[in-house]
């Protein structure tokens, strides 16, 4: 195995998906590196969520290579699931378990990893460890599932769209999790459509719309890529402050609104 | 010691979710346990057998109803032509006897009504028997009230398999679809979690459920009732688990694609209702046309409640009741299999 391929925590090849006449996937090629996180920005409906799905193993895609850490879903699915992390984008807990007692539950799937009371910690719920899902309020929700998905101790973390519906606190909160996490030297891939959270989170970007990559690379680079072709901003924008990931976006994506 | 000790083997979390999910519905904990009771309480008193019932006659005349008074099965009462009329209309009396033209005696009553066709007769031997009739031949009656035969007998082994099926349907279906709604399969097929843990913890679960399914109504019946459980516990504990797994396997082809609620409670109805009417739950499926018998024998709660009441009421043993069985377990590797191949996972 070369180093390239031992770095690689994660690498897409010409992914293609079809749901009846709609092309949801067409061509993507993605190449994650070992400890770095890597955002997948997108509109609505630009096919981020199903391409963090066909990664996790939860859809089948209709062509296209996907390697995981260096395997692949066909042959080595269990193996794979012991050392990923993953959250979903809508997932509702079952209401009448207690918060430790849905950890211990995603716990005893894992072979290894952190105790439920060490990853309650660390997620900060120690006081709602007996509280029933159903009492917590969406940001204590939205860490509980982050929780779970940091209980099997996993070296790569699919997120897709965390911090969707959290109030600034909550999402800050959030932000300083992946963060911690991503100190220890793992992977993360998450999914989202709020640029400032690419910008304070990810090491690189991809921008996805209408099933492709339109744009790739660190914030920073299509921040200045942006500056250099000189387009968008209006002259208000320029005099009033220096263009953001956010600015990059809507000039790639367009300015209309989109529908799930 | 190892935190996968210190948490438990996954089947034991998987099963110990079921149990939290059901203990803290307080509504599902009582339709599991206290209406089986209301229930076989209520048909119980309803239908209990009563001492043999006085029937109420009427006549306007005296010397007719003197006769009548002999017979001690019948309450008469002596009213005015009109009163005994309407006496009869508005079903206070069930027979009016009226002296007619020439000496002959008419009697009015309703021949639909068994009560009215018993009064009748039992009326007319009293009367006979004053004009001085006298029996050809002596006889005398034994009474025969055995615990076995009674109607509460016959519907609390129906009650069993009704509770039986329509627990293990709702509670299996109800909680898979509503994971689905939630994601939560998905989320579970996420983890490294067995698809066999995960559908063996509702099986394990709803064995859990059976003994309190089972003992509550054949407990109470007999303790209040005297209901008879003449064949072996054994065997009626094999019979009972089978049920659960069959239904428990049918519950999983109802709820394997649904992604609604309301979608699995239109099926659940739909597998149900044909087993509510012709499987002999309150009153015997033999009432059926001999036509469609084949088809009511091979409804599952149909062999359930035979065998049921083969085994409560005439001590049948698993071999007497190998057909019924026979064709649980076929509905049982039948669904299942189904159920396996058409199971949405997310």
């Amino acid at each position: 195995m070369s180093e390239i391929e031992t770095l690689s925590a994660l690498r897409v090849r010409e992914l293609r998906k079809k749901f009846q006449d709609v092309i949801a996937i067409d061509n993507i090629e993605l190449d994650i590196r070992a400890g770095e996180c890597f955002g997948l920005l997108g509109p609505n409906g630009a096919g981020k969520t199903t391409t963090i799905e066909i990664c996790e193993g939860l859809t089948e895609p209709d062509s296209g290579d996907v390697q995981v850490l260096g395997r692949r879903w066909a042959t080595d699915a269990s193996a794979l699931r012991q050392r990923l992390g993953i959250q979903l984008q809508d997932t509702q807990l079952s209401d009448k378990l207690t918060v430790v007692e849905t950890l211990k539950l995603f716990r005893s799937f894992f072979k290894q990893g952190p105790t439920p009371s060490e990853v309650i910690a660390l997620v900060q719920l120690e006081e709602k460890r007996d509280a029933r899902v159903v009492t917590l309020s969406g940001g204590q929700k939205q860490r509980l599932a982050l929780a779970c998905a940091l209980v099997g101790g996993p070296e790569l973390l699919f997120l897709d769209e965390p911090t969707t519906g959290l109030d600034p606190q909550a999402r800050r909160q959030v932000w300083d999790l992946i963060e911690e996490f991503r100190r220890g030297g793992r992977t993360i891939l998450l999914t989202t459509h709020y640029m400032e959270e690419a910008e304070r989170l990810c090491d690189r970007v991809a921008i996805m719309d209408h099933g492709k990559v339109i744009s790739r690379g660190t914030p920073r680079e299509l921040i200045d890529e942006l500056g250099r072709r000189g387009v968008p901003l209006t002259l208000t924008e320029v005099r009033t402050r220096s263009a953001t990931l956010e600015d990059v976006f809507v000039s790639l994506t367009g300015r209309h609104l989109r529908d799930e | 010691m190892s935190e996968t000790s210190s948490v438990g083997h996954p089947l034991i979390q998987l099963i110990l979710v079921r149990i939290r999910e059901f203990t803290r519905e307080p509504e599902a904990v009582f339709w599991t346990i206290f209406f089986p009771i209301v229930l076989t309480a209520g048909l119980g008193i309803a239908f209990r057998n009563r001492p043999a019932d006085v029937l109420q006659v009427v006549t306007p005349s005296a010397t007719i109803a003197q006769a009548l008074r002999q017979e001690p099965s019948l309450n008469v009462q002596e009213l005015s032509e009109q009163a005994a009329r309407d006496a009869l209309r508005i079903g206070k009396a069930v027979l009016l006897v009226e002296p007619g033209v020439a000496g002959l005696i008419v009697y009015r009553y309703d021949d639909t009504n068994p009560d009215g066709r018993t009064a009748r007769m039992l009326a007319d031997r009293a009367v006979q028997r004053a004009r001085g009739r006298v029996d050809p031949v002596a006889s005398s009656d034994s009474l025969v009230r055995e615990a076995g035969s009674r109607y509460i007998d016959f519907v609390v082994p129906g009650l069993v398999g009704l509770g039986i099926m329509s627990n293990t349907l709702w509670g299996v279906g109800f909680s898979i679809v509503d994971s689905r709604r939630r994601k939560l399969i998905k989320r579970l097929m996420a983890t490294p979690m067995s698809r066999t843990h995960y559908l063996l913890s509702h099986l394990f679960w709803r064995m859990m459920v059976l003994v309190v399914e089972v003992g509550v109504p054949v407990g109470f019946g007999s303790l209040a009732f005297g209901v008879p459980v003449r064949g072996r516990l054994i065997d009626l504990i094999v019979i009972c688990v089978v049920t659960s797994l069959t239904f428990s396997a049918l519950a999983l082809l109802i709820a394997s694609r649904a992604r609604t609620i309301e979608g699995v409670s239109g099926l659940m109805n739909l597998a149900q209702v044909p087993m509510w009417i012709f499987s002999g739950v309150f009153f015997s499926a033999e009432r059926f046309p001999g036509a469609v018998q084949p088809l009511i024998r091979l409804l599952p709660l149909t062999a359930v409640i035979d065998a049921l009441r083969a085994h409560m009421l005439q001590g049948a043993g698993l071999l007497q009741l190998a057909p019924q069985l026979g064709t649980l377990a076929a509905w049982l590797v039948g669904s299942f299999t189904v159920a396996l191949k058409l199971f949405r996972w997310r």
